[in-house]
């Protein structure tokens, strides 16, 4: 569920770009507190376990399909909350740079839905709570079940809000939902009964492993904050995506209008666009009918998008042909000047 | 990520082409990854319904990629490998959004269509900006540079010794899996069982590697103070750069470069 | 000269499961030794190697290091003197480039980056890996590794270097490259190493441990020419000290011979 720029607005990927550096900034001063510069290597390896490990698959019993490891959970239950978002997040970074595993804009949602909630939600509140001190096989297994579902629904759930409120993809909200709450359930429940055989296995072979995590792992959730740190994230997200979701402004002009006040960005704009209208007619070779009648590169389509409003006339079909012959020729312009900067270097040599 | 090897093959050339030297190469990484975030947002800044004005920003991708002398088939299959994923979603659109917004002679094109095939576009963008950024930077300048730009030392440490030990881990893990796979008839044994075992004991070998590797630190006087050096800086040709391509990038977002240079040709023509 | 004694007394120790993977080992290695630790399997020698610079404590006894017992107080000052090459070189090179690597101890001694910058130059060269600078780790061959992580010990310029196999999963050819470098130190050098044709060429001294005691320490001609004594350790003599297998003639004589006559006949 690794979510791509591709889908999102910049206002979403902003938020959740804030919300992460700022649970990463807070569990990096918390790493850091516990004064353990053992877990700095500890979780650096244990983030290239969980690569390796990803990369081996299993067969889902009852199905012939195969699956793999997510580690969020067990990373959590290896590492405490604190260091196991770090590891997560740190995991996330490299497939995004490395697989295009989920884009840098997107990385700030993935690290949110695939860190926070197993971290920060799912371990401390759900596997603690039902597995306690030293537990059973089947008392792991249990709580890891449902701290690993309830992870990944809440992580599904938060794909389907940051999706919807970016307004890229037009799958309604219910539809997504229904889409996306199944198909992570059992997910989820796979992930559970393997990070339960894994964990078993390892608390079979070398208790101190785990036991060595589980203590510092306790005391280092305050559940205080905890919930604090949730709520003021949950509101923040609901807040801003509520209010994109329903004005759902331009994305970079709500970024700039942030920063320098919106008049002033508006004012550029027209600038701009009476700037290069009259470098048209300066240059005039073209009749006079476009510029006006498109108007704005914004409000075109959005009067596109009401076609009783916009009847198609010669200069709309005009204006889309202009538009699609200015994109090949922009495609073969930017290979053209590649190709020849890369004959250039060459020759140099 | 299907073969572990290809994986590892895949990873390893990705990150020796950073180590090429050319004017892109030579830049600090704060630049690349400055200019990269801003090509990133533009671009999907653009309304959903916007397709012929992302054309112009291939300019950037194919620019950079052969300033830095990268193999363009390289690049093109790494990013071909994400648009089914993009495919997927995009796809969904056509089934919901059946409103027909332009059409050329007999053909009805709805919104559908022209935000799906937007999807496509951004992909091919944004994935490609990331592989390039990785390509003219390589990992441990990108790391160097978010230090730089801010992030907390624990994580970055970590971030590289998680990039350092890939290498060592995935070859451990395609080891064990191969010979798992080479006892396992067909899909027997493959199953969860093993797997939990298997993955079990890969991670106690880690963790007891995680023990040497602290060890190691600590022998060579390790006091929880992580040194580096300053390898660049952040000077006027990297003002520049940063400036050079964010103006384009922030001039094509608001001017639909692909309609304007298609006015211009069929104004030409006519 | 005393600086540079390491004196083992009475050393034990004892796992927190139960083990007792030493039971009371005693040794002296003087100042310039170059001596070799032997042992089958779970005889003892890594636990052994790990007090020397202090990852482990002894359950008993007491190990010094020149002047100073090693206790929490001398500890940084042991870890200076005594360099501590692991077995796994990917264990020893964390860093991000070779560089990076070499710099690490010496960054942690606190010098200033310019007297860093030259170290590394230096010791880098030492070993014959100066172009190797810039690579990062796992783009290395396992011969280059070895070498830089000798590289990175040299660094902090240690009076007292210590081995855990230096020539395992290395092909013949860095092998002697390997051996020829390791020679040309003039540190003090304790090995622990299966490779007792190597031990044969670096070492003059050779102690056996066997289940957690010292069983022999002696040079090293006369404990390779004892064959009950290394069967019963569940170890062989050097293969260059058998005979051999095409025409059944052994070379021994001729092998000391040539030690005696140059010294070091058999450089790379």
């Amino acid at each position: 569920m690794h979510m791509a720029d591709a889908l999102l607005s910049p206002a979403v990927g902003g938020t959740m770009w804030g919300v992460a550096a700022g649970t990463i900034a807070y569990s990096s001063m918390k790493v850091k507190k516990e004064l353990d510069e053992r877990k700095i290597p500890l979780m650096g390896v244990l983030g290239a376990f969980i690569f390796a490990a990803q990369m081996i698959n299993f067969t889902i019993p009852a199905t012939g399909s195969s699956g793999h490891l997510g580690g969020g959970l067990l990373l959590a239950i290896l590492l405490g909350p604190h260091a196991a978002f770090l590891t997560i997040a740190s995991v996330l970074v490299v497939q995004s740079l490395f697989f295009a595993d989920g884009g840098i804009l997107a990385l700030g949602c993935n690290i949110f839905n695939l860190g926070f909630f197993p971290a920060f939600i799912a371990y401390p509140f759900i596997y603690r709570g039902i597995a306690g001190g030293e537990p059973g096989k089947a008392r792991l297994t249990a709580a890891a079940l449902i701290a690993a579902v309830a992870g990944l629904q809440l992580g599904a759930f938060s794909v389907v809000l940051e999706t919807v409120a970016s307004g890229i993809s037009s799958l309604p909200f219910s539809a997504f939902v229904m889409l996306m709450q199944p198909i992570h359930l059992a997910i989820g429940i796979v992930e559970g009964l393997v990070t339960a055989s894994v964990v078993s296995f390892v608390a079979a072979a070398r208790p101190e492993i785990i036991s060595a995590a589980a203590p510092g792992s306790l005391a280092g959730v305050p559940l205080r904050n905890t919930i604090l740190a949730f709520l003021v994230a949950a509101l923040l997200t609901g807040g801003v995506f509520s209010w994109f979701a329903s004005e759902k402004p331009d994305g970079l002009e709500w970024a700039i209008a942030g920063v320098t006040g919106s008049e002033e960005v508006t004012g550029t704009e027209d600038a701009l666009h009476t700037m290069l209208a009259s470098l048209q007619e300066k240059i005039a070779l073209l009749p006079g009918y476009a510029f006006r009648e498109t108007g704005g590169a914004d409000d075109k389509w959005a009067e596109l998008g009401h076609p009783a409003m916009a009847p198609e006339d010669s200069g709309r079909i005009g204006t889309s042909m202009a538009g699609a012959i200015g994109a090949a020729i922009s495609l073969m312009l930017a290979f053209g000047i590649g190709f020849a900067l890369k004959r250039q270097l060459v020759g140099e040599k | 990520m299907r073969s572990i090897d290809g994986a590892i093959l895949d990873l390893k050339r990705l990150d020796l082409l950073a180590t090429g030297d050319s004017l892109i190469h030579r830049l600090d990484a704060r630049a690349k990854v400055l200019t990269t975030l801003v090509f990133i947002i533009s671009v999907v800044s653009f309304d959903r319904y916007e397709f012929t004005a992302l054309f112009p920003f291939f300019l950037y991708p194919v620019v950079t990629a052969s300033l830095a002398n990268l193999p363009g088939g390289y690049i093109v299959r790494k990013i071909g490998l994400v648009i089914p994923f993009a495919l997927v979603v995009g796809v969904l659109n056509p089934l919901f959004d059946r409103e027909v917004l332009v059409r050329l002679g007999p053909l009805a094109v709805t919104g559908g269509w022209i935000s799906c095939a937007s999807i496509i576009i951004r992909s091919v963008l944004t994935v490609g900006a990331a592989v390039i950024l990785v390509g003219v930077t390589g990992f441990l300048a990108v790391c160097q540079a978010l230090e730089k730009l801010g992030t907390p030392r624990t994580f970055t440490v970590q971030l590289l010794f998680l990039y350092r030990y890939i290498f060592v881990l995935t070859e451990e893990g395609a080891r064990a899996s191969r010979a798992r796979e080479l006892r396992s008839c067909g899909r027997k044994g493959l199953g969860l069982a093993s797997f939990g075992s298997l993955i079990g004991h890969l991670l106690i070998r880690t963790w007891l590697r995680a023990e040497r590797i602290h060890m190691a630190m600590l022998a060579r006087g390790f006091t929880g103070e992580f040194h580096s050096r300053q390898v660049s800086a952040f000077g006027w040709r990297e003002l520049g750069y940063v400036a050079g391509w964010s103006i384009l990038f922030v001039a094509l977002r608001l001017e639909n470069g692909a309609q304007w240079l298609g006015r211009l040709v069929t104004g030409l023509l006519s | 000269m005393s600086h540079h004694i390491v004196a083992v007394k009475h050393l034990q120790h004892v796992y927190a499961d139960g083990t007792v993977a030493l039971q009371d080992v005693n040794f002296t290695i003087h100042h310039g030794e170059s001596v070799a630790i032997i042992g089958a399997n779970g005889a003892g020698k890594s636990t052994l190697l790990l007090h020397l610079n202090g990852y482990l404590t002894p359950t008993a006894g007491e190990i010094r290091i020149g002047d100073f017992p090693l206790t929490k107080q001398t500890l940084p000052e042991i870890r200076r003197t005594v360099g501590m090459v692991f077995q796994d070189p990917d264990d020893q090179l964390f860093m991000p480039t070779v560089f990076d690597d070499v710099a690490f101890g010496p960054f942690n001694l606190g010098l200033p980056s310019d007297e860093v910058r030259q170290r590394v130059r230096e010791v880098l060269e030492q070993v014959g890996a100066a172009h190797l600078m810039e690579k990062p780790p796992y783009h290395l061959s396992g011969g280059e590794k070895k070498r830089v992580a000798i590289a990175t010990v040299l660094s902090m310029s240690p009076d007292i270097l210590v081995m855990d196999e230096p020539t395992s999963g290395l092909d013949p050819f860095a092998r002697r490259q390997l051996i020829g470098l390791l020679k040309n130190f003039r540190h003090t050098r304790i090995f622990t190493s299966h490779d007792l044709d190597m031990v044969l060429e670096l070492c003059e001294r050779t102690i056996i441990l066997h289940q957690g005691v010292v069983k022999a320490d002696g040079p090293t001609p006369e404990i390779f020419g004892d064959e009950a004594l290394l069967a019963q350790c569940r170890l062989e003599k050097p293969l260059s000290m058998q005979g051999c297998p095409m025409c059944g003639q052994g070379r021994r004589e001729q092998r000391n011979a040539g030690r005696k006559g140059s010294g070091g006949v058999n450089d790379s």
